[in-house]
């Protein structure tokens, strides 16, 4: 069953357009990510399929809600957290929480219960008391999810959730959120920029760049139809190369990028004697070469013809407060 | 009105409350400022000769002009912080919500309102304190009356702002560009409208200022000297203000997104 079902959605500022007409479909019970570079359009596209903004031109059924008509049931089945933190933090946790609560008309008991619970599996229990502004970006994270949770929403919606957070701290939010898809039946959405992140989660990856959606499956399809294995390889004639290995019909697709050139091939570790033969007939030197599992920045690469890192330096708003409603 | 909706708002109010409560610097500031005008404008001038002033006490003139400054400031600090947590991200986590805009402006307003009618009782008990009198029970609850359109007028305000800034830069420039000529232009330190030596185009403009009826209408509620339009047409003027300064407020404030 399609829990979000976006037809044609799009949305434009004044000349730009940020997401493009995109159709896209996410199942009951899974974990759906958004991989994309930022400024690709991931919140713009979040932002309208939680009601904070209208869409240009076509539609969308979130939890079987038309997102414009049907404004407040689709508000009572989700669950959102944003991208930068959106916690009163001259509050305490727990006063955050029955905000939200009483927000959504859960009262008495069922809310006192649901604020522990909640509390509970994101083990901040003992933090309850304590003002956010004492919490470190980890702990308002999981407060965040806490919080989003506290309706029981149908889906949630996580905009970049370990934006900004030291690895260890990236692991145990992975862990909060696979928790709550399993123990909550939680349908989740969720946008990153992180490969490894969408590759750790998801059940299905949809790849977005400048707004429209390159592919869309499941990360185990994709990381496929880049090949069984990734050879990159760094030589002295790279053109020369290229040439000659788009003969070989053993190699799935190539892609250069910079001084590099991935190959995508079955049984990598055999490939490699075969790439110097041919190296060496041409006279070409084999500078660096490498054999790996491809992941889903090779899956990027191969349908943008980029790498996520090349747009880091585009948007160097990223860090500050970036211009509202316009971000990725 | 749905429970739900009726919840919604008696948290937001609950959230100003809390924050006010907590935020001792606030409570301190807003309280100390008119204070000194009070105590220190106020024992500094009392024996003057004040051009267009009825009765001898400057203090009796002076103390409704500071209610009204109190209630005006702190009102339009709740209004513009909707900036803050617009800046801070926690907007969106209540626009999200399935409330209605009208319950969400409701809530806010009416907890600032609580604000700073606290506060404009709090400068009310010690110009009692100081010898300022109000004559009877009946000028007592009119005086709260206008405190209470104040209050509500300046939130709208103060929305209206906040619907149109979209950073704190502007607000500095906003307090000394608006809020000052409007205070000052409102006979709150001073008498205008019965002032025979002030220029007659500053006096045109008196009469455009909308604190000008709210200090004069509190005036003549609280007081029953000084004042220059009968109370009652000062209130049926305040109640118009009122009413279109928060409809523009939530009509503003409705068509913002976070």
């Amino acid at each position: 069953m399609d829990i979000i079902k976006t037809t044609d959605l799009t949305k434009k500022f004044d000349d730009f357009t940020a997401v493009d007409h995109i159709s896209f479909s996410v199942k009951k019970g899974e974990i759906f990510g958004f991989l994309g570079p930022n400024g690709a359009g991931k919140t713009t596209t979040i932002k309208m399929l939680i009601t904070l903004l209208n869409p240009t031109d076509g539609s969308a059924d979130v939890a079987g809600f038309d997102i414009i008509k049907k404004r407040d049931d689709v508000r009572e089945n989700i669950g959102v957290v944003f991208q930068e933190p959106a916690l009163d933090t001259e509050l305490t946790g727990k006063e955050n929480l029955d905000f939200h609560a009483r927000m959504y008309g859960l009262d008495g008991d069922k809310r006192k219960n649901r604020i522990k619970e909640v509390l509970n599996l994101v083990d901040l229990d003992d933090k309850k008391d304590v003002l956010v502004k004492k919490y470190s970006g980890g702990m308002k994270r999981r407060l965040e999810i806490a919080r989003g949770l506290m309706h029981n929403p149908t889906i949630m919606f996580l905009d970049e959730p370990t934006l900004g957070l030291d690895a260890q701290t990236r692991r145990a939010i992975w862990e909060y959120i696979r928790k709550m898809n399993k123990e909550e039946n939680t349908t989740i959405f969720l946008t990153t920029h992180y490969m490894e992140e969408a590759d750790y989660l998801c059940d299905r990856v949809g790849i977005i760049d400048r707004g429209k959606i390159m592919i869309m499956d499941s990360t185990d399809n994709l990381k496929n139809s880049v090949g069984n294995d990734v050879i990159t390889l760094s030589c002295s004639d790279t053109p020369g190369l290229i040439k000659r290995l788009g003969d070989e019909s053993w190699i799935k697709n190539i892609k250069q990028h910079d001084s590099f050139l991935t190959l995508g091939v079955e049984k990598g570790e055999e490939k490699i004697p075969v790439v110097f033969d041919i190296a060496r007939t041409l006279n070409i030197t084999i500078k660096s070469i490498s054999v790996r599992k491809p992941t889903l920045d090779d899956v990027f690469l191969y349908y943008t013809g980029r790498t996520m890192r090349d747009q880091e330096p585009e948007n160097p708003m990223k860090m500050g407060f970036r211009p509202r409603a316009h971000g990725g | 009105m749905k429970g739900a909706e009726l919840q919604a708002i008696y948290v937001m109010w609950l959230r100003e409350m809390k924050r006010f409560i907590r935020s001792r610097s606030r409570l301190i500031a807003t309280v100390v400022q008119p204070l000194f005008f009070l105590v220190i404008l106020g024992s500094g001038l009392r024996s003057a000769a004040m051009p267009g002033m009825i009765g001898g006490d400057y203090l009796v003139f002076l103390a409704p002009g500071i209610v009204a400054m109190a209630i005006l400031f702190s009102s339009m600090f709740t209004g513009v912080s909707i900036l803050w947590d617009r800046q801070f991200g926690f907007l969106q986590e209540v626009l999200v919500a399935p409330i209605s805009r009208l319950s969400i402006i409701f809530g806010r307003t009416i907890g600032g309102a609580t604000i700073s009618l606290i506060q404009g009782f709090i400068i009310l008990v010690i110009a009692m304190f100081l010898g300022v009198s109000i004559s009877s029970i009946p000028a007592l609850l009119f005086t709260i009356v206008f405190m209470v359109l104040l209050a509500f007028t300046a939130v709208g305000f103060g929305l209206v702002i906040a619907s149109k800034m979209t950073d704190f830069q502007g607000f500095q420039v906003i307090m000394n560009l608006i809020i000052m000529p409007l205070l000052f232009l409102s006979s709150a330190f001073f008498p205008i409208a019965t002032n025979p030596g002030f220029p007659s185009a500053l006096v045109t403009l008196v009469f455009l200022n909308p604190m000008f009826y709210m200090v004069d209408g509190l005036r003549g509620a609280m007081t029953g000297v000084n004042y220059y339009l009968p109370p009652l047409v000062n209130l049926f003027i305040v109640l118009c203000i009122c009413v279109f300064m928060m409809g523009l407020g939530s009509y503003f404030f409705s068509k913002s997104e976070a």
